[in-house]
Parts: structure tokens; C-alpha cells; sequence
């Protein structure tokens, strides 16, 4: 288990002051000026060595990615953009540090910012995180205050940030998305190439990343890029909140090492599941959008990008869900269906018309009013899906779907099974509405 | 979710009260000059906030006109949105999560909860108080089942502690936000596991020996290690499992967790100290906290532990219960009434 | 060139310039790719996924062509260029997915439905779909939206494809529609389903592919395929819009357009799209003789004998003859020829009273730049007109080249919505002066542009110092160096009458010698020094000037001409004759006939050949082709059809020499009312219903 002096969010739990002295008192804003001093190229070195990867879901280099920043400005600003749209199903690590450890954020703002040419951050949080954008707003304020940001700052960068937030769409955290809605347009994710960090936002040189991701970095700067590497497993590297939640005995938020196994993460987090390991039907590994994993292959994985890439899943956002045996499956992925049709943005065809279409007919699945062959109709559909759209969330939608039929096939067609056997054991009519 | 309309029945007109105006007026200042358009989702969600909860269509065009948009476009970002209510709600407006991770924990009852206490979604209950939607996740997986009302979170929610909250929330009694069992946030029940060093203050400490020692050179090191377990106070070091609350953990030497006592036989109605509600005092019962006598001897530090503990941001004193409970437990309704010039509630 | 890239489309390697994305490089290669949201002059949505290809060495999953640029692709590791698939098993079974999706949700209603058999997802679904359904479940319904009297909508038909919204957005430049909601719920509409003010609106009918938006008033009267089709060219405004007539028997059914790069793009107003019904109202079908103050139905012979009673009553200088603002050159020829022979000065072709052909040559009044040249400048001033409702289409291409290149635009006369952004100088001629002795910034931005275009409405010159306007104007544009060139005249007239042009090409105008024009005549009907007026299809005049005078009118319309006319001569309108039309630009273009007009109504030169014999004065051209012979010798340009005869540069030197005092009132565009501009239109109750409709907003807006 990772030792308490290795955590980075030490106020996960907001037991403490989330106010610049608190935050002061734990380490932050900590010599951040002899940071910048490392230079543009000297931080998104460390970045790179540190081997970080991206905490929003992809797991794509943070390093990297920051250094396709153009070196020199061609006269257009250049923009940081911090995802908080926090929407993953099961995930909710970039709350607790938005609302207890801020400073942490904002002070990874500006080495981010310094690192990519940026003077201006734009920190995209869900509209329905109120609290944690006040909480953030006053950490924000709090900084500039203290002449930590802003023009002419005590860092020696200037830097605005500003705290912008959204209002109710999952597709925002797309980052094409988020950086339409925040021009003020709907959140339609735009097509690729031109990368945002060619056009981005307001057609200008952009980088969007991950709250954790930039909240991370003061922290690998203060303690060594080799700290952190040295945590976890090859490729692997760091310290992840993981968000456990579920039919765990008890659910939480845990800072834990990248790599740590299942069995561990959930024993020693989580009470355990709920009613003993053999009661574990399925884990849910990484947000809702990565396929389900069933107990047998899951117990001892290890909670990673690349194992759970060969395992036909993913970390994604490292949000376990867990489910015993008492779960519907089919009703748990059809309820993930509902999402994804709920929150597709209209824009591409196959996403649009085939999250409903999914969503539909495991509406039915789920009380087994189907037709065997439906089950591989379904996962054609979820093939012409993804792969298939301008973004991920059509790969998305398809995932849960194929995680079900991969693992769960034959609870589909004990259901219909059963249904056919006895359609209406009430005897009643039921006339189950589409809608 | 089906095509999201206005509502019917529409004001004539939106005047933005000062606030949103001033509101307004900085928003657009965020961003560079022209891109004014991007306040328009933080202006729509202000204007929400005048209009008790609901976006109206005459607000809609103040939107647009305020921010150079054509009326279509700003239709289409009250449309796409699902946080824009298209129609009146209740002054308390329930946003039920209903994603998995919610549904694996209860949320199906707690629907069945809004269904029976205020009816079909979108409903208003005819006080007005109460409206209820089903949305998808909140972001609070690890509390779940949970809702959002109004602005707060209400989370670690049970059928029943729902049911009580939508009551309390109708006969306008206060509500205490977050996790409506023992946690604090996301610590597992029963305390955190994790965490549990003092780390705040042996670093306060630390942090100048360990800066002076810390060269300036280009690699900044690591910082001091966090105090081992015996320098943090006893308290901080009980096992979380002895069910200790949480906030235990915590407490620094600024604040103390104030003694208390087996349940008497007669408790005192805690309840007729203004601002505490059932809730709270079942709270504060759970803290050994049962006569007035005990809250009137608080000192600065326990009045700030519990402040803490129940993230009430010094309501306590501006409620100021010690004078309060002091009053009752001088002299009952008689001396409260002598004091205050009211009676308790 | 440097720019250009090799790809290989399907094993065959094309050369194909950087900028172009797969798609057109899979359709230079001649290999079809089905589209759906990709249109060439809208923004590239990339949403249908229809259109999606194989890429060899990309990622494994089929990418959309339409969005990908050839740039943006790798070569292979040996520099071989990118491999680009359209009929492998890949992009077979993506497009069978997009079309299966397309379809689930999409009505079976192709028996009711007016695009059947022009549609593209019928037809796409034939090509790229499969023949099943797998689709069990309920089919969605979108409830239809009024989006005004043009536009008819069924929305449950719609794919989403938003190249409505883009065009409206983009080319309209009025931002009326858009996508509301989200999700399979996202719906088009307007704001409260209002009506879409846009004046090219129509074109969204051509633009989606489906049958969710269908022309309103074209609503179940025909199918496709019984239609006549027949190319001709539009005279609702100057521009000459290439369009299709589209006919069944002797019915115009309705009215779409054509490509002319040079000219329209692909678009045309409303007013060319939906006058189809005022072609078969109000129409003069036989001759009108007025007897005891009644106009009675008059053989052709009863009505040529009064005419030629009244004309051999007087003398040549109390006859006058003004031509309208749709005559094809044909008639205006004929028309000069009879005027000619009968010894009359008296004849104008520009009702309005501007001061066109009087000095200076073709220069004067031509849109020298051409209409494409519109993208060729760098700033443009803009004097006494409304783009928008004088030539809507001209007007977006202002627009496009605003929007894509920020040029820099002013303004003398109305502050209208043009649906761009321009600096208001003034309102008048003292602006216009002010600006020509260099006081105005603006004159800088002139100045230093390379390509001045200084476009000169009807508006500034239809009065009676019309003509110091336009030598003002004209030497504004010298002195900034917009006809300094050979390559670049800036000097743009922008007429509102498709006669225009060829009337004064064929010099349709007072004789040199003392000829009243229409300002004179009208005056001297006025007094009663003109006994007979010959009105060939000039009805925007006021009749009530004409005095006692005996009028003739002559066209297709009863409109106000023929109301006050004594005789009545049944003309043909533009649709039912072959016509030679010379545009704003000089361009030669012709009409064809496609349907025969009504009744007794005739080709126009053909009544005017009548009357001349029965004048005694016969004509010697018994034929059209005859007749264009002759008026191949008058003016040669019109000879070369489909040609634009630019006009020499040094012709406008004559003009600057008429710059001089001007009176102090505001220029204003001519065109007060876009959807009532001429006879036709007049008798169209679709465009009546527009009229109303925007009167309407306007009295909205006022209050």
C-alpha cells in the first residue's frame, strides 16, 4: 500500500483547510518560481522523465502532449485548458481536489501554463459542481491575492486563470467539445486534424488536460521526476485516485499506486466486496465507457493502463465500479445505455440514431422480451458504431455493450429464456411502452 | 428525454435584477474581446438563478441581446444543456442521479421516493416547494445514491433520510449537505484509512529546515517527510475503525473535539436552539451531545471542531448557540425568552 | 507545382493540389463517394459519416473523406504515397452501418413525399444499403416546425445533416435556423418557429437531401419525373441567374437553379424561385380595346386599327415609347426599330429616370468588375443601394468574401442589414463628396487597396442629379485607382432591371436631337403635349402623370399599365419566349421558351412586327433569327451568348467630367419592397404573402 508521505492529495478528504495556508502548510506553492526557473523545455523534460500520463481517461503522455505546444507564438495566445468536466460515470476524484486541495490545481495551472507558452488557463468545470466551483473560484481569488498568479506575479510568469463552467453535457469533457461550449456553442465535438494544439481554442494553440494530470505536477517537480516514476509499474508510473464504488463494503476515494492489484485496492480501501469475494459478479475497471471485466479475470489484475488494455478493458479514469452478484447485469449496462443515448451530442449519424437503438433493445434484454439472434444484431450495432463517429463517445456507448455480450451472453439468453417460457407471469398484459 | 421545449405559459418580459447585470458585466470580461459569446452559459445559468430556478423565453433573448447572438443560437445552448430548466420548478429542485453506479446503490428506490412524495418528473408540488428530475451522474459515484438540491449535494442517501430531507426541506427547516450518514466526504465510512498523519502541522514545522536545506538548484527535492505517527496527537492516531467520526483525524491542535456524554435519560430538546433541527441533533446525540449545559460550556476550539465537522462555516457562532443554550439551560423557555425577547422554537 | 500531392485512390495514383480533402480527390480520381452533410460551398460538417474511405497506414477504422485533407496524410515508409480506399470490404459495410442508421428512423413515406425521385437517400439507399430491416423497435416522429410560407418542413424525415443551418448561417448570413436539443431529440428549427427572413431561403429546399424541408407552394403538385425541364435565365433582378424551368403541359411547376460559377454559384433569391405562381395569374391573354371608358376584349385586328387610328391622328414628337424592366432585347430592338420608322424621338428604356448611356460609354453603366470579381477585391464602397434586396445573390457573394477574407466595407445611403459588417459613412451625396476629397478614412482604405470596388446603386442615381452622382462616383473610383488598370475596373454599376443592360447596349433612348425621355414625357403627358404613350411592359411609373394621353400597353401582366392603358396587346412573359438578356455585368444570356404563353398572348417582338404592318411602317425581319441578325449589327456583344464583353476602361473618363453639384438629399435604394419589385411578382400570391409577412415584422420592429 502506498505510504501516506507518497500521497499527492493530502487533503483528499477535506479533513483540512482547503485555504492558501492550508495548503501552504502542506507543501504547495512550494518553491514554484525555482520551477519555472527549469525553463519551458526544462519542466515538460521532467514531465516527460516522470512518465505521466494522462489522469482524464486516454493515458496519453502529459509530457508529450504539452511539448506539441508551438515553441514560439506565430502572434495568436497561446491557451491551457483544464478539463474539470467531470462526468464519467463512477468517476468523481477531480471534485475532491477541486474543492479540497485547489491550490494544488491552480499552482499546476501555472507551471503548465509556463511550460506551453500559455498566459491564460481556462479551468472547464460541470455545471452541476457548484460548490466545488466556489471552492475553486476562492482558491483562484486567493491566489491572486497572494500575487501567486496573475500579471506581474511573484513567479515571474503572467498568468490569468479563469474558473468557466458548464451546464449539463457529458460530451463536454470531449476536449473538441469543451472547447466549443466554451466559445459558447453546443458541445459538438469538432473533427481532427486540425489538433487543438494547432487551432484550438478561439482558433489558437490549446492544451486540455485532465485535472489530476496538472494537479500532479508541482508535486512530481518538488519531489523529482524520478519519485514519481519510481512508483507503480513500467509504463505504469505514479500515484491515481482511484474511485471505488459500487457493492464495496465501503465506498471511497483512495490515492493509491498506479499498478496496485484489485484484490488489494478493494481489501484494503474498500472493506472488500460486498458479501466476500465470491459474491463478486463483474467490475466495471475504468468509468462506465470501458467494457466490464467478469469476477474470474479480475480478481488479481493489476489496476493499470496497459493491463487492462490486454484485457479488452481499460484504467480509463480509474473508477471502479464493482458489482456482486445481486446485479441485473443486463440492466446495469442497459442503464449505461440510457446515458450514453442521453448524452450523444446529435451530431454523427451512427451515435445518434445507435445509442438509442442500443439502449432500446437491451431495454428489452433486460426483461428478456428478445430474440436470441438479437444479441449478435446488437453487437453488429455496436461495431457500426464504433470507430465510426467524430469522437469517442461512439466507441464509448459501444464498449459497455460489447463488455456485456463478451461476458454475459448467457445471462442474455437465460432472460429470454425465461421470458418466452413465461411471458407474463402475472397474467396481465403488459404492454411495455417504448419510451 | 424527449425533444426539450419551452414551457408554454411564458412571462412577458426579463429585466436582469443589479446582480445579473453585474454578473453579466464581468462574465464577458473572462474573455478576449469579441469572444463575448462564451459567457453564455455562465449568463443563461445566472439568469436561471433570478428567475427561481427556470429559464424563461423573453430571458433567453436578454441573453442574446446582451451577448450579440442571434436568438437561435443561444436557443440552441438553453436546448443542449439539460441544467437549463426549460419550465418552472419547485423552490427546491431535485436532480436525482440515476447512472449505474448510483442505481447499483438504491437510486431506484429513491425515485420511487420523489414519485410518492412529489410525483411525475418535472412536476411541482402545488406549495411549490418540490420538483424532481432523474439525471444522469453527478459525479459523487463513491457516495452514492445521492441528489442534488438546489446547489448542494445530499449524499449516502437512504429512502428514508430522502423521505426526511424533502420534509424538512417543505416545512423549511435547514438541511445539512453532504453525506447524510457518518462520513465527512469520500473517506470510507467509518474514518479514513488513509491519511491519518497530522501531515499539516509537523510540516508547518519541517518546512524551514527542510527549505534551508534545500538548495536552489534546478531539481527541487523532496520535501521533509511527513511526522511519523507517535509526534501526532493521541487522538489522531486511533484506529479509524474504532468509529470515531472521522474529523478526528483531522484535528489539529487548533481545534478539540468536545467530551462527551452517555445518553441521560432526560435529554434536553437540542432542537429548541435556533438552527439546529432533528437532523443536527441527532448529529450532535451521535457526538454525546445531549443537554444545553454541555453546548453553553463550549470553548473557542470545540466550537470550531464541530463548525468543522459539520462544514457549517461558523454558523454556530453567528446562530450563536452558546449564549443560547446557556439561556435554556439557566432557565428553560422562560429565561431564552429574557434574553432573547422571543421564544425558542 | 509544390502544392500538389500524389495519392493512390484505389490503385491508381492522381495528383491532386495539397488543399483538397479525399473526397474531391476520390471524385478527380472518378471514384464516387456518397455524401450527405458534405456540400462544396458550406463548411465542412463531417457529421453524416456517409462518405467514409479506407486509409492505408492510418488508424483502423474507416475515416471521413470530407473531413481529412490529402495534406494531412502520411506517405508510407518509403515515401510511396498514401493508399486511399473506397470499395473495400471496410468502407462497404461503414456505409451499410451509416445507411442503416439513416434509415431506422427515417419514414417509409417515400410514396407522399415531394422529394421522391430527386432524393439522395433514396438514391443512396439503393446504391450503398442493404435490403433489410433489423430495426424492431418504434420509429422516432419530430413534430414539424413552421419555418415561414416558402419552406415546407416534415421533420421526422430529417438526417441531421445541418447543412440547412450551415447555409443559412453561412451564405444567408441571417441566422435563423439551427439544431435545437441534443442526442436523437436534436430537431431543426427556427427561434419559436418564426419564419426565416433570409431572402435566398428557398435554397435550403435544394440543399437538403432529404424531404424534411420542401418547397411550401410546390407541395404535392408534381413529380419529378413529369416534369419538362428547360434551361433559361431569371429577370427578377439584374444578375441573370442561371435557372431550370421546370413545366408540365402548359404549367410552370416550379422554378430551380442552375451552376454558373460566374454568376448565381448554385444559389437563386426567393423571388426567382417562388414567382412561378404570378405566371399564371393576372395574365393578359388576348387584346384589350377601352371603349366608353371600359376595357373590352378586342380581337388583334380591332386593337391595332385604334392604335393606328390615334397614331396617324398626331405627329412623331407627340408620341412617346418607354420600355419596363423585363423586356428581352428582341422587343427593345423592335420596339426602337418601329419608334424609328415612325419618326419618334421620344423613346426611353429606363422607367426609373436614370441618367445611364447619356455620357461616357458602356463603362458607365456596366458592374465592370464582373459579379466573380466580387472575390477578387480588397475593399469595397458601396453608394445608393441595398445589395441584399436588389440582388440577393450578388449580396452573399459580398458576404462570402467578407466572411472569409475580412475585407473592408462602407456604406453611403441606408444603414440596412446587408448580413455583413460595414462602416456607415453617410447618407447621402455630401458623404459621397466628402469621400472624393479625401476627408473620409475610408478614402485611405480605398486608396491603399489594390482591387477598389466601388459598387453605385440605382438608388444614387435614379434622380434627377443622377447624373453628377455618377460622374462623382465614377471619379471617386479613378482617384483611388479603381480604373486605373487594365486589369482591374472597380467601377461597378448594380442595376435592378434584367432590360436594362441590352436597352441600353441597343440604345433605347431619347433621340440625340431634342427625344423626350421618361422624365420629359412623363411631363409632357402631364400638359398634354404627348398624345400617345406605348408602355412595353413599363408599369413602375406613375400613371396618373400621363394626363390624357392615349396609352398603349404591351406585356404579360395586368398591372398597373394595363390598367391605364387604352389598348391592351397580350405579351408573353419571360418564360414563354426565347429572349436575349444582357446581365448587370455585361453578360449576354438567353431564355427559353418553356411553355407557350397563354391565350392570344404572343412573343413581344412579334406583336411589334404585327404593328408595324399595320402602321404601315413594316419591319424587315420576318423571323427571330432575321431580328437577332439585325441586332447583332447594332450592338456585337450580344451575339456572343453566355459571354461577358467587358467594357474599356477609358470609356469612363466622360463621366468624371459630369461630376459636379448634387443635391443634398439621402440616396436610397430603389427597392422598397424585394418580394413586389415588378408585374410578375405583383401577381404572385406567394410572394404577396412574403410582402405581408415582412411588412408585418417591420411594423413589429417599429413599435
Amino acid at each position: 500500500m502506498l505510504q501516506d508521505k507518497d500521497r499527492i492529495f493530502t487533503n483528499l478528504y477535506g479533513f483540512k483547510s482547503p485555504g492558501l495556508r492550508g495548503a501552504k502548510m502542506r507543501g504547495a506553492w512550494d518553491g514554484t518560481k525555482q520551477m519555472l526557473e527549469l525553463g519551458r523545455d526544462g519542466i515538460i523534460d521532467q514531465v516527460k522523465a516522470s512518465g505521466l500520463r494522462g489522469r482524464g481517461g486516454a493515458g496519453f503522455p502529459t509530457g508529450l502532449k504539452w511539448s506539441f505546444m508551438p515553441k514560439v507564438s506565430d502572434g495568436r495566445p497561446h491557451y491551457l485548458i483544464v478539463n474539470a468536466d467531470e462526468s464519467e460515470p463512477g468517476t468523481c476524484k477531480d471534485r475532491e481536489i477541486m474543492r479540497h486541495d485547489p491550490h494544488l490545481l491552480v499552482e499546476g495551472c501555472l507551471i503548465a501554463g509556463f511550460a506551453m507558452g500559455a498566459n491564460a488557463g481556462y479551468i472547464y468545470i460541470r455545471g452541476e459542481f457548484i460548490r466545488e466551483r466556489e471552492a475553486l473560484q476562492a482558491a483562484v481569488d486567493e491566489a491572486y491575492d497572494a500575487k501567486l498568479i496573475g500579471k506581474n506575479n511573484k513567479n515571474g510568469w503572467d498568468f490569468d486563470l479563469y474558473v468557466h463552467h458548464g451546464a449539463g453535457a457529458y460530451i463536454c469533457g470531449e476536449e473538441t467539445a469543451l472547447l466549443e461550449s466554451l466559445e459558447g456553442k453546443k458541445g459538438q465535438p469538432r473533427l481532427k486534424p486540425p489538433f487543438p494544439a494547432n487551432v484550438g481554442l478561439y482558433g489558437a494553440p490549446s492544451t486540455v488536460n485532465n485535472v489530476e494530470s496538472i494537479a500532479v505536477v508541482p508535486t512530481i517537480l518538488r519531489r523529482g521526476a524520478d519519485w514519481f516514476a519510481g512508483l507503480g509499474r513500467p509504463n505504469n508510473v505514479g500515484t491515481k485516485l482511484f474511485c471505488i464504488s459500487g457493492h464495496v463494503e465501503t465506498p471511497c476515494n483512495v490515492e493509491e499506486e498506479m499498478g496496485i492489484t484489485f484484490r488489494e485496492l478493494i481489501e484494503k480501501h474498500a472493506g472488500g466486496v460486498r458479501g466476500g469475494w465470491d459474491n463478486l459478479k463483474a467490475v466495471i475497471p475504468g468509468g462506465s465507457s470501458v467494457p466490464c471485466l467478469p469476477a474470474t479475470t479480475c480478481k488479481d489484475m493489476h489496476m493499470d493502463f496497459d493491463t487492462l488494455r490486454d484485457l479488452k478493458s481499460g484504467l480509463g479514469t480509474a473508477a471502479v465500479i464493482v458489482m456482486d452478484q445481486s446485479t441485473d447485469m443486463i440492466r446495469a449496462i442497459a442503464r449505461l445505455a440510457y446515458f450514453y443515448k442521453h448524452e450523444s451530442c446529435g451530431q454523427c449519424t451512427p451515435c445518434r440514431e445507435g445509442t438509442g437503438w442500443m439502449w432500446r433493445v437491451l431495454e428489452r434484454m433486460a426483461i428478456g422480451q428478445a430474440e436470441k439472434r438479437e444479441i449478435d444484431m446488437l453487437l453488429d450495432v455496436s461495431h457500426q458504431i464504433e470507430g465510426h463517429t467524430i469522437c469517442a463517445l461512439g466507441d464509448a456507448a459501444a464498449w459497455p455493450v460489447q463488455g456485456l455480450i463478451r461476458h454475459f451472453r448467457h445471462e442474455i439468453e437465460e432472460r429470454i429464456d425465461q421470458y418466452s417460457a413465461n411471458p407474463n407471469p402475472d397474467g396481465a398484459v403488459s404492454l411495455q411502452a417504448a419510451e | 428525454m424527449s425533444a426539450r421545449r419551452l414551457a408554454e405559459i411564458q412571462p412577458d418580459n426579463f429585466s436582469p435584477n443589479r446582480e445579473t447585470t453585474a454578473f453579466a458585466k464581468a462574465s464577458v470580461k473572462k474573455y478576449p474581446e469579441g469572444k463575448q459569446a462564451s459567457a453564455v452559459i455562465p449568463l443563461l445559468w445566472r439568469v436561471q438563478e433570478q428567475n427561481a430556478g427556470w429559464v424563461s423565453e423573453p430571458a433567453i433573448r436578454w441573453t442574446a441581446e446582451f451577448l450579440d447572438m442571434p436568438y437561435i443560437r443561444v436557443y440552441e445552448i438553453a436546448t443542449f444543456y439539460t441544467m437549463f430548466n426549460l419550465q418552472p420548478v419547485g423552490k427546491f429542485h431535485v436532480q436525482l442521479c440515476g447512472t449505474t453506479p448510483c442505481m447499483l446503490r438504491g437510486s431506484e428506490e429513491l425515485k420511487t421516493v420523489c414519485r410518492k412524495v412529489i410525483g411525475n418528473q418535472m412536476d411541482v408540488t402545488s406549495d411549490g416547494k418540490l420538483s424532481w428530475i432523474e439525471v444522469e451522474c453527478l459525479g459523487a459515484c463513491v457516495n452514492a445514491p445521492m441528489v442534488q438540491i438546489n446547489k448542494d449535494y445530499y449524499e449516502d442517501l437512504t429512502p428514508e433520510i430522502l423521505e426526511q430531507i424533502l420534509a424538512d426541506l417543505r416545512s423549511g427547516k435547514e438541511v445539512k449537505p453532504g453525506p447524510q450518514n457518518s462520513r465527512h466526504r469520500s473517506e470510507p465510512l467509518g474514518g479514513a484509512l488513509t491519511l491519518l498523519s497530522d501531515t499539516s502541522s509537523s510540516r508547518a514545522k519541517a518546512k524551514p529546515q527542510a527549505k534551508a536545506k534545500a538548495p536552489a538548484k534546478a531539481k527541487p527535492v523532496a520535501k521533509a517527510k511527513p511526522a511519523t505517527k507517535a509526534k501526532a496527537p493521541a487522538a489522531a492516531t486511533k484506529p479509524a475503525k474504532a468509529k470515531a467520526p472521522a474529523a478526528t483525524a483531522a484535528t489539529a491542535a487548533k481545534t478539540k473535539k468536545p467530551r462527551g456524554v452517555k445518553a441521560p435519560k432526560v435529554p434536553d430538546d437540542l432542537k429548541m436552539i435556533s438552527g439546529v433541527g432533528p437532523k443536527l441533533e441527532g448529529t450532535l446525540n451521535g457526538l454525546g451531545i445531549y443537554k444545553f449545559a454541555q453546548v453553553a460550556k463550549w470553548t473557542k476550539a470545540e466550537i470550531d471542531w464541530v463548525d468543522d465537522y459539520l462544514s457549517f462555516k461558523g454558523r454556530i457562532e453567528r446562530d450563536d448557540w452558546i449564549k443560547q443554550a446557556g439561556a435554556l439551560a439557566k432557565g428553560g423557555v422562560d429565561e431564552y425568552v429574557r434574553v432573547f425577547g422571543k421564544k425558542p422554537r | 507545382m509544390s502544392d500538389m500531392r500524389t495519392v493512390k485512390i484505389d490503385g491508381e495514383e492522381i495528383e491532386v493540389p495539397a488543399h483538397y480533402t479525399i473526397l474531391q480527390a476520390c471524385e478527380e480520381a472518378g471514384a464516387e463517394v456518397p455524401r450527405f452533410c458534405y456540400h462544396e460551398r458550406l463548411s465542412i460538417a463531417g457529421n453524416c459519416r456517409m462518405c467514409l474511405v479506407e486509409v492505408k497506414g492510418g488508424p483502423p477504422k474507416p475515416q471521413a473523406s470530407c473531413a481529412l485533407g490529402v495534406g494531412d496524410l502520411r506517405p508510407g515508409p518509403e515515401g510511396q504515397p498514401p493508399e486511399i480506399f473506397t470499395k473495400t470490404p471496410m468502407v462497404k459495410k461503414a456505409r451499410e452501418g451509416v445507411m442503416e442508421f439513416l434509415l431506422i428512423n427515417h419514414p417509409l413515406d417515400c410514396p407522399i413525399c415531394d422529394q421522391g425521385g430527386e432524393c439522395d437517400l433514396q438514391d443512396q439507399a439503393v446504391a450503398y444499403g442493404i435490403d433489410k430491416n433489423r430495426f424492431a423497435e418504434n420509429k422516432r416522429a419530430v413534430e414539424d416546425k413552421y419555418i415561414g410560407p416558402l419552406v415546407k418542413t416534415i421533420m421526422t424525415r430529417c438526417i441531421h445533416c445541418t447543412r440547412c443551418v450551415r447555409f443559412s448561417t453561412e451564405v444567408g448570413g441571417v441566422e435563423d435556423l439551427g439544431l435545437a436539443g441534443r442526442g436523437e431529440d436534436a430537431e431543426i428549427t427556427t427561434y419559436l418557429e418564426n419564419a426565416m427572413t433570409s431572402e435566398l431561403q428557398g435554397n435550403v429546399i435544394d440543399l437538403c437531401p432529404v424531404g424534411a424541408l420542401t418547397s411550401r407552394p410546390y407541395a404535392f403538385q408534381a413529380r419529378p419525373w413529369e416534369l419538362r425541364k428547360t434551361e433559361s435565365i431569371d429577370v427578377m433582378d439584374a444578375l441573370g441567374s442561371a435557372i431550370r424551368v421546370d413545366a408540365r403541359d402548359r404549367e410552370v411547376m416550379r422554378i430551380m437553379p442552375r451552376l454558373n460559377e460566374e454568376v448565381n454559384e448554385e444559389w437563386i433569391s426567393d423571388k426567382t424561385r417562388f414567382i412561378w405562381d404570378g405566371l399564371r395569374t393576372q395574365r393578359l391573354d388576348q387584346p384589350y380595346v377601352r371603349r366608353n371608358g371600359k376595357l373590352e376584349a378586342a380581337s388583334w385586328d380591332e386593337a391595332f386599327a385604334a392604335i393606328a387610328a390615334k397614331i396617324k391622328a398626331t405627329t412623331p414628337d407627340r408620341i412617346g415609347a418607354i420600355a419596363g424592366d423585363l423586356c428581352a432585347a428582341e422587343e427593345l430592338y423592335a420596339l426602337k426599330d418601329l419608334m424609328t420608322a415612325l419618326g419618334v424621338k421620344n423613346v426611353d428604356c429606363r422607367q426609373d429616370g436614370t441618367p445611364f448611356g447619356e455620357k461616357g460609354n458602356r463603362a458607365g453603366y456596366l458592374f465592370n468588375p464582373g459579379i466573380a470579381g466580387i472575390n477578387d477585391a480588397d475593399a469595397i464602397l458601396i453608394v445608393g443601394s441595398n445589395p441584399r434586396l436588389e440582388a440577393p445573390v450578388l449580396n452573399a457573394r459580398i458576404r462570402q468574401h467578407w466572411r472569409n477574407n475580412g475585407i473592408p466595407i462602407a456604406v453611403i445611403g441606408d444603414q440596412a442589414d446587408l448580413t455583413y459588417q460595414y462602416d456607415h459613412l453617410g447618407a447621402g451625396p455630401e458623404t459621397l463628396a466628402d469621400l472624393a476629397a479625401g476627408k473620409s478614412k475610408f478614402h485611405a482604405v480605398l486608396k491603399s487597396a489594390e482591387r477598389p470596388l466601388t459598387l453605385v446603386g440605382q438608388g444614387a442615381v435614379a434622380r434627377s442629379d443622377g447624373l453628377s452622382v455618377l460622374g462623382n462616383a465614377a471619379m471617386l473610383a479613378e482617384q483611388v485607382g479603381a480604373t486605373g488598370s487594365e486589369e482591374w475596373n472597380g467601377f461597378a454599376v448594380l442595376h435592378t432591371a434584367a432590360a436594362r443592360v441590352a436597352g441600353l447596349d441597343l440604345c433605347v433612348l431619347p433621340g440625340a436631337d431634342g427625344g423626350f425621355d421618361t422624365r420629359k414625357m412623363l411631363s409632357a403627358a402631364g400638359k398634354g403635349e404627348l398624345d400617345v404613350v406605348y408602355l412595353l411592359g413599363a408599369d413602375e411609373l406613375r400613371m396618373k402623370a400621363l394626363g390624357e394621353a392615349f396609352v398603349i400597353y404591351q406585356g404579360s401582366h395586368g398591372d398597373a399599365g394595363a390598367h391605364r392603358a387604352d389598348v391592351i396587346l397580350p405579351g408573353a412573359a419571360y418564360t414563354e419566349k426565347s429572349g436575349t438578356y444582357v446581365n448587370t455585368e455585361g453578360r449576354t444570356q438567353m431564355t427559353t421558351r418553356a411553355v407557350f404563353p397563354p391565350g392570344d398572348a404572343r412573343e413581344d417582338w412579334t406583336i411589334l412586327r404585327a404593328l408595324s404592318d399595320a402602321l404601315g411602317h413594316t419591319l424587315d425581319y420576318n423571323s427571330a433569327d432575321q431580328l437577332r441578325a439585325k441586332i447583332y449589327e447594332a450592338a456585337p456583344q450580344l451575339a456572343a451568348i453566355d459571354q461577358r464583353e467587358v467594357a474599356s476602361t477609358e470609356d469612363l473618363g466622360e463621366l468624371v467630367k459630369e461630376a459636379g453639384r448634387m443635391n443634398s438629399s439621402a440616396f436610397t435604394s430603389v427597392v422598397k419592397d424585394f418580394y413586389l419589385t415588378n408585374p410578375i411578382a405583383r401577381a404572385s400570391a406567394v410572394m404577396a404573402e412574403c410582402s405581408a409577412l415582412r411588412r408585418g415584422r417591420k411594423l413589429d420592429a417599429a413599435e
